[in-house]
């Protein structure tokens, strides 16, 4: 599987898949903090006039302003990092959990399967225990032939249920990023 | 607060005055504690949104609901304290430039709600000069309430987004909020797409 990164369904590379998943779930608004993964998605969306692409200063302000587009009638999805999620315990908890509206968030994962920063491995070890204290259903990607199938019915079960729901892009399927590259 | 004898406004009053303004259509959206209570005090409005908690994020929550109704004005209600917390939201907006946003922070110098700590404003911190460094050139202060309704009148009537600073006085909120947040989201999802 490490020579997959990269790759997602069939010939589809993983970020082509996801954005393939957000039209057909109509997801127009796309709020972000870089990441060094994510940059083919990020550029992708950035580049498709499909979509509206707001960078935020912070990961809090990009589920506000994802809330603010949902509540409004219009689908919005999240993209950032693990240590992204690890600020975000008391927003997710008090506004999108609560109010049920279905955040999505793509999360790459960062601490995991040769992480060489100790700091981003001490952080990982927060992150699915914030999503699951606080109400986020998640679900984790790790194998190519099950992209498709996994990405389209996670985000159709959050927003038909208005359940906040994290999908995790696990280096297993990205390549993720590891000291020797 | 950096304006030398400034005219103290109260929120309630003030809030009540910007509300009637608006249409039926248009959003308001009401940050953590006293700006909801008194939006929530100044009637029922089903285009009103109160925020129960997630301090910092009545901006962004406002800029979200302005990108998808564009043909919505959308008015965003905050406290210093609270914007102080979520200072890079300023930048952020002022990169989308929303034509239909209209920002209000009533700056208090305290956090009033907690019991009165005193914010960095009340020590010369100035949001209005943060804002316009921020990119929103659009950012002013409201020196007494007839000067509050010509810059509001501005704000609603400019294509791209608009602050008003509102020295606040000390006086508490009036009323409290129903805090039932799904009831809060459908009554403002079902006015919002209607
Ligand atoms: C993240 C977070 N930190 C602290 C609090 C506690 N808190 C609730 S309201 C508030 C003060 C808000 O101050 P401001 O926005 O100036 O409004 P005011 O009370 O003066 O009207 C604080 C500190 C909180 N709810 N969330």
């Amino acid at each position: 599987m490490l020579d997959s990164g990269g790759k997602g369904s069939g010939a589809m590379a993983w970020h082509e898949t996801l954005i393939a998943k957000l039209k057909l779930c109509d997801v127009q608004l796309v709020t972000y903090v870089p990441d060094t993964v994510l940059r083919p998605l990020i550029e992708a969306v950035e580049a498709d006039p499909f979509f509206e692409v707001v960078v935020c200063a912070r990961e809090e302000e990009a589920i506000g302003i994802s809330t603010g587009s949902i509540l409004a009638g219009r689908n919005s999805v999240v993209l950032m990092q693990t240590s992204g999620l690890a600020t975000l315990a008391n927003v997710i908890a008090s506004l999108p959990v609560p109010y049920q509206v279905p955040v999505l968030m793509v999360i790459s994962e960062r601490g995991v399967l040769g992480e060489f920063n100790r700091v981003q491995l001490q952080v990982a070890k927060t992150m699915r225990p914030i999503l699951d204290a606080s109400g986020v259903d998640h679900v984790t990607l790790t194998r190519a032939e099950e992209m498709d199938f996994v990405t389209e019915r996670t985000f159709d079960q959050a927003l038909q249920t208005r359940t906040p729901t994290a999908l995790i892009l696990s280096p297993l399927l990205t390549g993720g990023k590891s000291a020797k590259k | 607060m950096t304006m030398m004898n400034e005219t103290l406004l109260n929120r309630h009053e003030t809030i009540c005055r910007a509300v009637a303004a608006l249409d039926d259509r248009d959003a308001v959206i009401g940050g953590i504690g006293n700006t909801n209570f008194d939006l929530w005090a100044s009637g029922p409005r089903p285009a009103n949104f109160y925020m129960l908690g997630s301090m910092g994020l009545a901006f962004p929550i406002a800029l979200g609901v302005a990108l998808a109704q564009p043909e919505r004005k959308v008015v965003a209600l905050e406290g210093d304290g609270s914007l102080l917390m979520q200072l890079g939201c300023l930048s952020t907006i002022a990169i989308c430039a929303p034509a239909n946003l209209t920002m209000i922070v009533f700056d208090n110098a305290m956090y009033q709600i907690t019991g009165g700590q005193k914010t960095a404003t009340a020590s010369g911190a100035d949001l209005i000069g943060i804002a316009r460094s921020s990119g929103l050139t659009e950012s002013h202060w409201a020196e007494g309430a007839a000067d509050f309704d010509r810059l509001y009148a501005a704000a609603l009537a400019r294509s791209g987004p608009s602050l008003i600073g509102v020295p606040t006085d000390a006086a508490k909120a009036v009323g409290t909020t129903d805090r039932d947040p799904a009831k809060i989201r459908i009554t403002f999802s079902e006015a919002m797409t209607a």
